[in-house]
């Protein structure tokens, strides 16, 4: 187990009102109850890492937060998420308003068969953004140059997005969610698919990033979590198991568990 | 969905590589799963010779044909040369055949055919894949389904009986009454035997394959590609029309020209309603011809190697053409696979 950089200590949930917060939220796969009334507070502009053994709800929960999960026959839920302080549940809400507000990046790299430049521009255009070319052109630069993905791919724009790198795709993937200005960016082991150079660069951004954004990130490596997120949440067989600030739960853990895991003695 | 966690960034539209038939495993493979490797090898090879064999039988016979064909055509190209499909003139009686309008009838009423079946199709697999509840799209998909396995000369009497009378009084009349003066397409007297019947008849026949084919590539368009959407604030609607549609255009192209290689060689139906005369008309009220009728009607009472000759020239120009349709549509889901970036 290493330990985490020194470096100034994040303040505690409750001195920052929270981006994101799930109270008693339970959630059913049919009949499969995959997550247990949990309550998890995700402060604004910090990382949340969410860590814990396969299948035990971390994406299940992060889907549950722009109701992504929608999309899936025969789901149930209880309790509520809120996104600063609206329902993402209530029986009126826009679910294609909130998924603007809330930005996701998947596990595997997902970007459009089109142009770079398309990939990126494509949240613009569908949620009517600009329409003016030369706006178009700024914020698909500036978008990539949040990602990190500027100056490797200016000179070919208009190239398909599919000759890219794993790596670049993740960026641009990254990219395309942060050109809607999201206020949280969900993102689901986005490094789990891509080496340990192309890794660094997602974990460097996600630490810049989280200047303007609320993150909530799933990972399954230990290290990331104890090096991008300000706070950790450990799930177990579809229950929050133990919460706080990274450094505490990684060097201080409360309960057996999530030593336990995050010592590798299980998982 | 059986693919639906699978994002590779390969061929979009769900083309899926179709061995050649002489690939098939010549022993290497095999004994993996045998216990012993000397006589699974045997039977390997003897299985593997045999499908060679039938491989090559194939583009043998096409050959063959395609030979066989030419052969009798002879007589005809040596007599009329290339005026044989520029003339109009198909008069056995005066021993003079030109095949324009067969070219004609059967080129416009399978293209018109695909102009209303692509939409309809396309629009049906939509609503089946991306909107209608699983309750209601089953049993949907499988009555259209069924429609592909109605017999040829059913769908003609249905259309002589049915079809033809509906077309000619509550459609072509009218038109014909209120633009028959002003646009050409609506001219002349409604007969109901006409290119409109043709075409409406041979969309109704290609409209399961195409649609079928779209719910395919559709079906097979990766949940992620939908996620990614949907999670940038797309709508459904939009999610089908920008991102899973464009996804699948080059297998519903793949479907269309299926469909237009179909509509193309259709016989039976199309000849029960077209009229069965071989003019060339704007209207499409006037009654047309197509190779494919003209072949089934006059083949039989053919009279003379010059009569017989020209007939068979018309089959040669209805495989060329048909292997044309296929080999543009080849290209064209290349070019969109490659312009997909699928590189
Ligand atoms: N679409 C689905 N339909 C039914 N059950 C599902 C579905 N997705 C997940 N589950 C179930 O819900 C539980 C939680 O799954 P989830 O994907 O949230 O786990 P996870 O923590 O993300 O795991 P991993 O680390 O492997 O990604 C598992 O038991 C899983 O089998
Ligand atoms: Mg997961």
């Amino acid at each position: 187990m290493t330990r985490p950089s020194p470096r100034k200590p994040p303040p505690e949930a409750h001195e920052i009102r929270p981006a994101v917060e799930a109270k008693d939220f339970s959630f059913w796969y049919g009949k499969n109850q995959a997550l247990k009334r949990v309550s998890l507070q995700m402060p604004d502009r910090q990382v949340t890492a969410l860590i814990g053994p396969s299948g035990c709800g971390k994406s299940t929960f992060l889907r549950s937060i722009n109701r992504m999960n929608d999309l899936i026959p025969g789901i149930q839920h209880e309790g509520d998420i809120t996104l600063d302080g609206d329902s993402v549940y209530r029986a009126d809400q826009d679910v294609v308003a909130l998924r603007k507000r809330v930005g996701m990046v998947f596990q595997k790299s997902n970007p459009f068969p089109k142009s770079i430049y398309e990939n990126v521009a494509y949240g613009a255009r569908v949620n009517r953004i600009t329409s003016s070319r030369s706006e178009l052109d700024e914020l698909v630069e500036r978008s990539l140059r949040q990602a990190a993905l500027w100056d490797e791919v200016r000179d070919r724009l208009h190239s398909s997005a599919l000759g890219l790198s794993g790596g670049q795709q993740q960026r641009l993937c990254i990219a395309r969610a942060l050109a809607v200005s999201p206020r949280v960016l969900l993102m689901d082991e986005p490094a789990s698919a891509l080496d340990p150079i192309a890794t660094q660069k997602i974990e460097e951004l996600v630490y810049e990033l989280k200047e303007d954004y609320t993150i909530v990130i799933v990972t399954h490596n230990m290290q990331q979590a104890a090096r991008v997120s300000d706070r950790t949440a450990f799930f177990f067989m579809g229950e929050l198991i133990e919460v706080g600030r990274t450094e505490e739960i990684f060097t201080n853990p409360k309960v057996e568990q999530t030593e336990a895991y995050i010592t590798g003695r299980f998982g | 969905m059986p693919s639906a966690t699978d994002s590779s960034p390969a061929l979009p539209g769900g083309q899926r590589p179709v061995p050649p038939p002489s690939s098939a495993p010549g022993g290497g493979e095999g004994g993996r799963f045998l216990p012993s490797r000397k006589k699974g090898n045997l039977t390997d090879q003897f299985y593997g010779m045999i499908l060679k064999l039938f491989g090559l039988t194939l583009p043998l016979l096409f050959v063959f044909i395609v030979l066989r064909i030419g052969q009798e055509a002879r007589p005809a190209m040596e007599a009329f040369g290339f005026a044989f499909i520029t003339s109009t003139e198909w008069n056995p009686v005066l021993r003079e055949f030109g095949a324009l309008p067969f070219i004609f009838g059967t080129v416009v009423s399978s293209f018109l055919a695909l102009l209303i079946a692509l939409p309809l199709s396309v629009g049906l697999a939509v609503f089946l894949t991306e909107l209608a509840p699983r309750w209601l799209a089953a049993p949907i998909a499988f009555a259209t389904e069924l429609l592909a396995a109605i017999p040829s000369v059913v769908y003609g009497l249905w259309g002589i009986f049915v079809l033809v009378p509906f077309l000619r009084f509550t459609v072509q009349e009218p038109l014909s009454r209120r633009f028959g003066d002003t646009i050409p397409f609506f001219e002349g007297p409604a007969y109901g035997f006409s290119m409109m019947s043709g075409a409406v008849i041979l969309s109704i026949m290609i409209i399961p394959f195409i649609s079928a084919v779209t719910r395919e590539v559709l079906a097979a368009v990766p949940r992620s590609q939908r996620e990614a959407a949907l999670a940038l604030g797309a709508t459904r609607w939009e999610m089908t029309w920008q991102v899973a549609l464009p996804y699948a255009l080059p297998g519903i192209i793949g479907g269309a020209i299926l469909g237009l290689g179909r509509a193309l060689g259709e016989t039976m139906a199309i000849t029960m309603v077209i009229g069965n005369r071989p003019d060339i008309a704007a209207s499409l009220f006037a009654p047309g011809y197509t190779m494919a009728s003209v072949l089934a009607n006059e083949f039989a009472e053919a009279t003379g190697e010059l009569y017989l000759s020209a007939l068979m020239e018309i089959a040669l120009i209805l495989f060329g053409i048909t292997i044309l349709v296929n080999i543009a549509a080849q290209a064209l889901v290349w070019r969109v696979a490659r312009r997909g970036g699928a590189a």
